[in-house]
């Protein structure tokens, strides 16, 4: 299960929204071994596709330094879907290296309505969980 | 050349472990090569159809090795090598 604060979803979803139809792409980073999401950090998507997204590798450096610094991890890593559902593709399952994170899935692809799901991907199998959004 | 080689969690089972370790080589291939000898296993996680894989960034000190040559890019007596999984999906 993903516990996550609402203001957390809100800048998740608003960053999607502001990106669409580009795939936006982030992490939030948390005490390690917490499970628990507190600093958004939107990243660029190096790609700026509709249907792919890569963090900028550069950029990404800086930010696991931080998160190093801080004795952080990333929580949850995000992305978009701007026109399918909230699912993770075959790309995201073989890309996905780290068992411990929350991989969050949102669908801008209705312009009032968004989809937000979480998954746990472990050597390539996809489990999702629920969601239990927290008031901030 | 020495250089410092900072492992990410998903190749320390190969590391015993370790978040740091030292390895010797004059270029990026090298330098995975010496890798190879104590920690088997790591060149392929790497490595694939002789460049890097393109699942993997790696970087000297601060810069991105697939602006600076891939696996030819050179390093520098007390380099730090940094290993992260690239991020992305589709």
């Amino acid at each position: 299960m993903l516990t996550i604060r609402r203001c957390l979803v809100e800048a998740i979803v608003a960053h999607a929204r502001r990106d669409h139809p580009d795939e936006a792409c982030g992490v939030v980073a948390g005490p390690v071994g917490s499970d628990r999401p507190e600093r958004l950090i939107e990243m660029t998507n190096a790609e700026r596709s509709p249907t792919f997204y890569r963090f900028d590798a550069t950029e990404q450096l800086r930010v696991w330094r931080a998160m190093d610094a801080a004795d952080e991890e990333p929580v949850v890593i995000y992305h978009s879907h701007t026109a399918t559902e909230a699912y993770p593709s075959r790309t995201d399952i073989s890309y996905a290296s780290q068992p411990d994170a929350h991989y969050v899935l949102v669908s801008t692809r209705d312009p009032d309505i968004h989809e937000l799901r979480s998954y746990r991907i472990i050597d390539g199998t996809v489990t999702e969980e629920p969601v239990e959004v927290v008031e901030s | 050349m020495s250089v410092i080689v900072s492992v990410p969690t998903i190749l320390r089972t190969h590391t015993g472990g370790e978040k740091s370790v030292t390895a010797s080589g004059a270029t990026i291939a090298e330098v995975i090569a010496d890798l190879e000898t104590r920690y088997s296993g790591i060149e392929k996680r790497l490595v694939k159809d002789g460049a890097l894989h393109r699942f993997i960034n790696v970087y000297v000190n601060d810069e991105d090795v697939r602006f600076a040559g891939g696996l030819a890019a050179t390093v520098r007596d007390g380099d730090n090598v940094t290993i992260l999984p690239a991020v992305a999906g589709g």
